[in-house]
């Protein structure tokens, strides 16, 4: 794969961002920073699947493992800007706001939308992996060797 | 033979409202919802996901309330219900190496980067039923926290790789078939296989692995490593020319490490089976990868002992539990024109029989 420009790189990591969020977390930040743009659909929302594929011996010749259900849309702001959502599940309404975001990230208003919905959005997510990997640690095994009979 | 009969309606009708009721029973007791099921019955949710081979925990558990908790019916409805999805393209294969580990173990090495977690098992309880459970309202206190290392957690078989002391993996980035687009045909190559091992029937893929374990084609499995957490899963999106993560998915995944003298063709070295399950599914994937090493016999030049989980066609063509049911449950639906010719020829056998005996007895 070719490298990504520093814009891709930015849209990269936003769109993953929205893909994997909670949607109840994304509608009420969305509904708080209260953006309604006007937009046309390039394509409504469609949920489909997404077939996941993993590596034999998990380095090796790829296989297909199963699929996970998607949903995708497309819509176009006023000014022009598109914007594209594909997001884990089949909620259409969170498709449609991801793809909205999406949208608003291109044009003037990005830095107060990263500031009232991704970062919040990143920072949640953060906090539920180091919440699990702080659970997974306190069942980390220590070893210690037994003190023997003869040393006692 | 089929012949169009029709009657029976009203008896189907009722009998279906009767499954209704049946499935919500006694109406004094508290209703399911589906998120209960996602949530309490997780692991139920989690082999109907694998089965199924379609990773979204509320539709399995929408499908456990309205099978009853009939898994396998679960999973056909799952199925029936991922044929009607477009199919929006295919993820990069994920990145195990980089999963959020809930769990890891390695049975080979004590002491390893990343260590030994144990994670939310059942291992090392006591089996012993715990009716503080049948009491209602008792929250659990919250699972004490550690410290988490920032360090990787590599596969244990990238050490024995590293010495060269087991097979490598041949580095592939091959379109392996599709056993959802394709009908299986065989020879099917390991890519297939282990499409249809992960979606296949737990308890005929668990006693496929026993077997092997009890001789039948006995392949000396250490498990090398088994973890079970969150890997992204990630797409090329075609309007935009890169990938983005789509979401992500809990995954078990299960890489034996087993004995191996060498062959023919192959030096002594260990080889490798290879289990991974949408999932927390440690039981199926453990058993994927006994049958997997055990299917690889002839690519290593072993032996073909006749054992069942040696023969790919047996294996595959058994393992899937909706083709299964769906052949085994038709014979108890109307046969009544097959039996009726059935019935003529055995009479007419036996009148023919009759007939000789008594012509024998006059001779």
């Amino acid at each position: 794969m070719t490298e990504l420009s520093p814009d891709q790189t930015d849209r990269k990591a936003w769109m993953s961002l929205l893909a994997k969020a909670p949607a109840a977390e994304l509608f009420r930040l969305w509904e708080a920073h209260g953006a309604a743009p006007a937009f046309r659909w390039l394509r409504a929302p469609e949920v489909g699947a997404v077939m996941v594929r993993g590596r034999a011996g998990a380095v090796g010749a790829p296989f297909n493992l199963g699929e996970m259900s998607v949903t995708r849309c497309s819509l176009r702001l006023e000014d022009g800007a598109v914007g594209h959502a594909y997001v884990q599940g089949r909620d259409k309404e969170k498709a449609r706001i991801a793809a909205l975001v999406d949208a608003l990230m291109q044009t003037g208003g990005a830095a107060a939308l990263r500031a009232a919905v991704l970062d919040p959005l990143e920072a949640g997510l953060a906090d539920r992996a180091r919440a699990r990997a702080a659970k997974a640690a306190a069942t980390r095994v220590e070893f210690f060797t037994m003190v023997r009979g003869e040393n006692a | 033979m089929y012949v169009a009969v029709k009657g029976g309606e009203r008896a189907i009708e009722n009998a279906h409202d009767w499954l209704a009721e049946e499935r919500r029973g006694d109406v004094s007791v508290a209703e399911l919802t589906v998120a209960q099921i996602r949530e309490q019955l997780a692991l139920a949710v989690n082999r109907v996901m694998a089965e199924g081979s379609l990773y979204d925990p509320d539709l399995a558990a929408l499908a456990i309330k309205q099978s009853r908790g009939d898994l396998i019916e679960a999973i056909f409805l799952i199925r029936a219900y991922r044929t009607t999805l477009p199919r929006l393209g295919l993820s990069e294969p994920v990145d195990t190496g980089a999963m959020a580990v809930d769990r890891r173990v390695s049975a080979t090495f004590k002491d390893l980067p990343g260590g030994q977690v144990l994670g939310p098992t059942f291992d090392y309880t006591h089996r012993l039923l715990d009716f503080a459970l049948a009491a209602e309202g008792l929250e659990p206190a919250a699972a004490p926290e550690g410290t988490p290392r920032e360090e990787p957690v590599p596969h244990v078989t990238e050490f024995l790789d590293r010495e060269g002391l087991i097979q490598p993996e041949a580095e592939s980035d091959a379109t392996p078939p599709d056993l959802t687009r394709e009908p299986l045909k065989l020879p099917a190559g390991r890519p297939l296989r282990l499409q249809a091992l992960s979606r296949g029937d737990e308890g005929f893929v668990l006693g496929m692995a026993y077997s092997t374990q009890r001789g039948y084609g006995r392949n000396h499995p250490f498990v090398g490593e088994l973890r079970i957490g969150k890997v992204a899963v990630e797409m090329e999106v075609p309007e935009l020319g890169f990938a983005v993560e789509i979401g992500e998915v809990t995954v078990t995944e299960c890489e034996t490490v087993n004995q191996f003298t060498g062959s023919k063709t192959e030096p002594p070295q260990f080889t490798r089976g290879y289990g991974l399950v949408f999932g927390q599914t440690e039981r199926k994937a453990i058993s994927m990868a006994l049958v997997d090493r055990a299917l690889r016999w002839a690519e290593l030049g072993e032996d073909n002992v006749g054992a069942p989980a040696q023969d790919e066609e047996f294996v595959l063509y058994h393992s899937d539990n909706i083709q299964a049911s769906g052949f085994l449950e038709h014979i108890k639906l109307p046969h009544y024109v097959d039996f009726q010719s059935e019935l003529e020829l055995i009479r007419k056998l036996r009148r023919e029989a009759g007939q000789a005996t008594r012509q024998e007895a006059a001779e």
